[in-house]
């Protein structure tokens, strides 16, 4: 009666294909996807804000002109303390980062929750554990990288409008490029990286669910 | 006698549920011959879908064996499992279980993509087994955008595009109306005509027992009694004007 044939390991789903599929089905999820978004939108504005003021201020600071120097003064810039980051405003950025991951892995789970069913069935269809670790890597680091860039907009145009009305011309006159696209890298690379790190453990909960409980599960 | 393509030998399955003890099959041994309709009756909790589970490498008994095509399937890891799924089996759910954000292309496509097609050969061949089942019209639908039936038929689409050996059909017209339902059965009877896949359905539904060879009755887990369907003497019913049985 045995069959001495082995049968294959199943095959791997290439990295650029499952990327395709998460993509075709986020674009279908707009909503969702967006709501999620606005999470990592908001914490990256709010970061990329606060790191371009402060790289603007610091070289407005380094001018050492007088009517500059009670410009910033009014703005309550400490001209003495030259460019050093308070304490408070790293606990700003830490809290709404990590409050930013919270949301992230909250979204995710309910997303496994929600799609339960899916995940059984791509597994009755021949999915591995793999495969489903990589759709939700990949729908997180899709959003992540979309509502960076989209943060990193917003937050930029915020702090440069900011500082135009409350420095004027002065911005223009010593704009710190090469800090600024500092800034706009760390905000780049923070958020880029809290999406994946905040969407693992809830991968790794949805491809560890077994079949047949997620197919029991009622619509 | 051939070998059977199915063959399961002194098969339990015990669920625990808190301190008690469910046994939702007790000790069932079945052969089932390639290329046969076969049809699981039986009221709900007696067993049918563990046993379908189990066939399809889903889950695996508690006791027992399970042979398919004389593999043994308690000697697959997960990822041999997922390959035998993959090739091996077709599945079909009361519930469609289609995935929503998926045209019905996509939703076909998807599993041939996992017997390691590329996207686009997997979306010809997805095309052509939708034609296949009437649907080459609806190729680019959301399966909310489509009818009970059609949703149905994509699914056995889905199940069709790897040339399975088996479908395993769990209460497949449980959704539809008497007569979409019929549809469907006809279709599967077609598959196992034309493709020679074997086709196992459970149904607690007698009128839908027309296509099959071989009925069999499972009753709190155990296997009552296996029978063609003429020997099941089921009374004729019509649809429409037109006999069902």
């Amino acid at each position: 009666m045995a069959n001495n044939a082995a049968i294959p390991e199943q095959v791997h789903i290439p990295w650029i294909t499952a990327s395709i599929i998460s993509w075709a089905g986020l674009k279908r999820r707009l909503l969702r996807s967006l709501i999620t978004m606005t999470g990592v939108i908001l914490a990256i504005a709010f970061l990329t804000y606060m790191l371009t003021v402060q790289s603007v201020t610091g070289s407005l600071v380094k001018l050492n002109d007088n009517e500059l120097n009670i410009l910033l003064q009014d703005a309550g810039v400490d001209i003495l303390a030259g460019t050093s980051t308070d304490r408070l405003t790293l606990l700003l950025l830490g809290l709404s980062l990590l409050t930013c991951m919270v949301g992230i892995v909250n979204s995710m789970l309910m997303s496994v929750t929600e799609r339960v069913k899916e995940i059984g069935t791509l597994k009755c269809l021949g999915a591995r554990d793999l495969f489903i670790v990589q759709t939700y890597l990949i729908e997180s680091s899709l959003q992540g990288i979309c509502g960076t860039l989209l943060g990193l907009f917003l937050g930029s145009i915020v702090a440069i409008a900011t500082l135009l009305k409350g420095y004027g011309h002065y911005v223009f006159v010593s704009f710190p490029v090469l800090s600024v696209a500092q800034s706009l890298a760390i905000s780049f690379v923070c958020g880029s990286l809290i999406s994946v790190l905040a969407a693992i453990a809830p991968a790794y909960i949805a491809a560890k669910k077994q079949p047949v409980e997620a197919l029991r599960v009622e619509e | 006698m051939a070998e059977p393509l199915i063959s399961a030998r002194n098969v339990s399955r015990v669920y625990r549920m808190g301190s008690e003890e469910v046994h939702a099959l007790r000790d069932a041994t079945l052969d089932i011959t390639g290329g046969q309709y076969v049809s699981i009756i039986g009221p709900s909790g007696s067993g049918k879908s563990t046993f379908f589970n189990i066939v399809g490498g889903l889950d695996r008994p508690t006791s027992g064996d399970v042979f398919v095509e004389g593999y043994r399937l308690a000697d697959l890891n997960s990822s041999q499992l997922a390959w035998f799924r993959c090739h091996k089996i077709g599945f079909i759910f009361q519930s469609f279980n289609l995935i929503m954000t998926m045209t019905a292309l996509e939703n076909v496509a998807i599993a041939r993509v996992f017997s390691g097609s590329s996207l686009h050969e997997a979306k010809d061949r997805a095309a052509a087994v939708l034609e296949r089942v009437g649907l080459g019209h609806r190729l680019h639908h959301l399966p909310s955008q489509v009818s009970g039936g059609q949703q149905q038929r994509i699914a056995i689409a889905r199940a069709l595009v790897n040339e399975p050996l088996i479908i395993l059909a769990d209460e497949p017209t449980g959704n539809l109306d008497l007569h979409t339902g019929q549809e469907i059965i006809n279709l599967l009877a077609e598959m196992k005509r034309d493709l020679g896949i074997t086709v196992i359905t459970a149904t607690h539904d007698m009128k839908m027992l027309s296509a099959s060879d071989t009925v069999v009755e499972l009753r709190s887990g155990a296997i009552e009694r296996v029978a063609t369907s003429e020997e099941m003497n089921i009374t004729v019913g019509t649809i429409d004007g037109h006999t069902v049985m």
